[in-house]
């Protein structure tokens, strides 16, 4: 039998059996909503008149200056309604939850913003809505939490295993997998089974297309590299997918090195994981020696998550795309520069894009356009930052 | 080709009952404790064993098997712990069929052609991976055949009888795990009044005998189920009493 959405050895639908037919089933109803202009248009719709689309583009120039190299630019996917890219995602998942005739929203989150953005967009549609979130991560995100229930959405605190994420996730398949009629599951990165991964990038690649005419409008070219963050990979997906076709456009995800590869406390799936299967794919993971799922490490709790989504080890292995690390110290640095230099407060997950820009920066010439995504703002993040310059001072 | 299964469900029909299909986390409470139960299962009435193996995200599981798994797992048992149980329950069960119960990173970690010669060491007679559907499983059944080794497909309550058929395409001494709910592992007091006729239609499809699981914790139950099924699955009630009594004396099901 054939198998569904591989991007060459990755991906596919490693799935309990009762999961296949809802799976499908969404199948199905993607592809038919994605060819129909109403459905497109509706989208369109929210994403302007709601999240406030399009975001633009901003040139980096004291910044910039500073470095004496290439010049950075900024997609603002912060400036979008809640904060951040992940809203394009759950709004296009929501719009097909009710398409399909589905009466509740499910969501796993990790640092909070996907589950705020699925919260969100429940209440816009009037549709109730469980999130599920590793009891670890309720403590270090409160205000997070705070908002979700605002917006009138449950949130569950995972209790089990470490606690955070991935246990959010495997909540959430449980869930789904016994209210799977009625229930749609919002996924809010570019991982889990076919068509999720595909959908995700799809809702999400408003992000590249946007920026990809912005930056012909503006600079008369293309940018020659595209910089993002990678945990699970949505943002950067979106971002490469305007791109991908572009052969002189250099793709570039950051995975969060943590205290370094070396240290194994990090969250680069890529770059120190080992090929496994978890949550419905096959991708790069990381994993003890007999297979079991290691506990990730991030100062920025939103990349902090085992496994990745499956395009991205396809583009790294067919050299479309390349993937660095960026640690926890350089991803700091760069929240306080773009603080500093340019009046804007970026998420944890953004600075460490950032601060590969800012790494290639000084060695390129002043024509070379980064083009980085920053893909959230940084206000869920005060406290996570108080307290590691607190932990750090002096040292 | 090993046809301990084919024996097991034959033995059971002889003899006017349904097969008795055991569920165990290996290793839990402790391994010696598992693998006394086992014996203690073997004894009272169960023909195939199903040893399963903890993983960290066990993510089709209910509360009880995934305390369990959690449990082992702080005790370090990894799927080599479990084919070395195997092969010391073999050796005093030359006749009961073991199933290699597990998530598929577990063995996709290992290597599959790597693990493949191992479970065949262990005399292992099939594997079932819960997250391992008809899509995907061909890789696995490539390497395991040539061992001798068989698989059990898992059959949903939302599979469609064609995908069924599918399912059972091409697998010899084997047999197909009927879910019976929609859902994770785990007791109900009551089982989905139209299962009967699922399970009918199912066994009227398949050449394939079929054992029902999820959900079922007394004998009542079973006996209902092997009107209209091969065999049954108990696994959480099984895991609950041994997590209870640290054994597994006397009739296995109240």
């Amino acid at each position: 039998m054939k198998p569904n959405g591989h991007f060459g050895p990755y991906g596919g639908q490693y799935v309990a059996e009762t999961l296949m037919g809802p799976l499908a089933e969404l199948a199905k109803a993607y592809d038919e909503a994605k060819q129909d202009p109403e459905f497109q248009r509706e989208f369109q719709a929210i994403l302007k008149e709601y999240v406030g689309r399009e975001s633009p583009i901003t040139v980096c120039r004291r910044l910039s200056e500073k470095l004496g190299g290439a010049t950075i630019v900024l997609k603002r996917e912060d400036l979008n309604h809640t904060g951040a890219h992940k809203v394009n995602n759950t709004i296009g998942q929501a719009l097909l939850a009710k398409r399909m005739g589905k009466k509740r929203l499910i969501a796993e989150t990790g640092a909070g913003m996907h589950g705020v953005a699925t919260a969100t967009v429940a209440a816009l549609l009037g549709m109730p809505c469980d999130v599920y979130m590793g009891a670890i991560d309720v403590k270090r995100q409160a205000p997070n939490v705070q908002r979700m229930q605002m917006l009138g959405a449950r949130v569950v605190a995972v209790e089990e295993g470490s606690a955070t994420l991935k246990d959010a996730m495997n909540e959430a398949l449980r869930d789904w997998v016994t209210n799977c009629d009625d229930t749609f599951y919002v996924i809010g990165t570019v991982a889990g089974p076919y068509p999720y991964p595909d959908m995700v990038r799809d809702f999400q690649r408003v992000i590249g297309d946007e920026a990809r005419r912005q930056c012909l409008e503006k600079f008369g070219r293309l940018p020659d590299q595209a910089i993002a963050c990678v945990g699970g990979g949505s943002n950067a997906m979106g971002l490469f997918a305007g791109f991908l076709d572009d052969k002189d456009v250099k793709l570039v995800g950051v995975e969060a090195g943590g205290k370094g590869i070396a240290s194994g406390e990090h969250a680069a799936s890529i770059n120190g994981g080992r090929l496994g299967v978890l949550h419905g794919s096959k991708t790069m993971l990381l994993q003890t020696d007999v297979g079991n799922i290691i506990d990730t490490y991030s100062v920025s709790a939103g990349l902090d998550y085992p496994g990745v989504g499956p395009e991205h080890c396809w583009l790294h292995d067919t050299g479309r795309a390349e993937y660095s690390v960026i640690c926890d110290d350089e991803a700091i640095a760069a929240f306080d520069d773009l603080c500093r230099y340019e009046g804007i407060i970026p998420a944890l997950e953004s600075s460490h894009a950032l601060a590969e820009a800012i790494k290639r920066a000084p060695t390129l010439p002043k024509e070379t356009i980064l083009l980085v995504n920053l893909s959230g703002r940084g206000d869920k993040d005060m406290e996570n930052i108080m307290a590691y310059k607190k932990a750090h001072a002096g040292v | 080709m090993s046809d301990r299964i084919t024996k097991c469900f034959a033995k059971a029909k002889a003899e006017g009952r349904g097969a008795f299909v055991a569920y165990f986390t290996t290793g839990y409470p402790t391994m010696a404790q598992s693998e006394a139960a086992i014996d203690q299962a073997i004894a009272g009435g169960a023909d195939i064993i199903e040893l399963g193996v903890p993983f960290s995200d066990p993510f089709a599981d209910g509360g009880v098997i995934r305390s369990a798994a959690y449990e082992a797992l702080k005790q370090g048992v990894c799927l080599d712990d479990v084919l070395a149980a195997a092969k010391r329950l073999r050796a005093k069960h030359p006749e009961t069929a073991f199933v290699l119960f597990t998530y598929y990173n577990v063995i996709f970690s290992k290597g599959l052609e790597t693990f493949a010669k191992a479970a065949a060491e262990a005399d292992i007679d099939a594997v079932l991976s819960v997250d391992l559907p008809l899509e995907e499983r061909d890789e696995l059944l490539d390497v395991l055949k040539p061992y001798g080794i068989t698989y059990v497909p898992l059959i949903a309550p939302n599979t469609p009888i064609e995908r069924v058929k599918e399912s059972a395409e091409g697998l010899e001494n084997s047999f197909l795990y009927i879910i019976t709910v929609k859902g994770i592992t785990g007791a109900r007091a009551e089982l989905p009044p139209d299962l009967t006729a699922r399970l009918d239609a199912i066994r009227a499809a398949v050449k394939l005998p079929i054992a029902a699981g999820f959900g079922i914790s007394t004998q009542a139950q079973a006996d209902v189920i092997s009107q209209h099924a091969d065999g049954f699955v108990v696994g959480s009630a099984l895991v609950k009493r041994l997590g209870a009594e640290g054994q597994l004396a006397g009739k296995l099901l109240p």
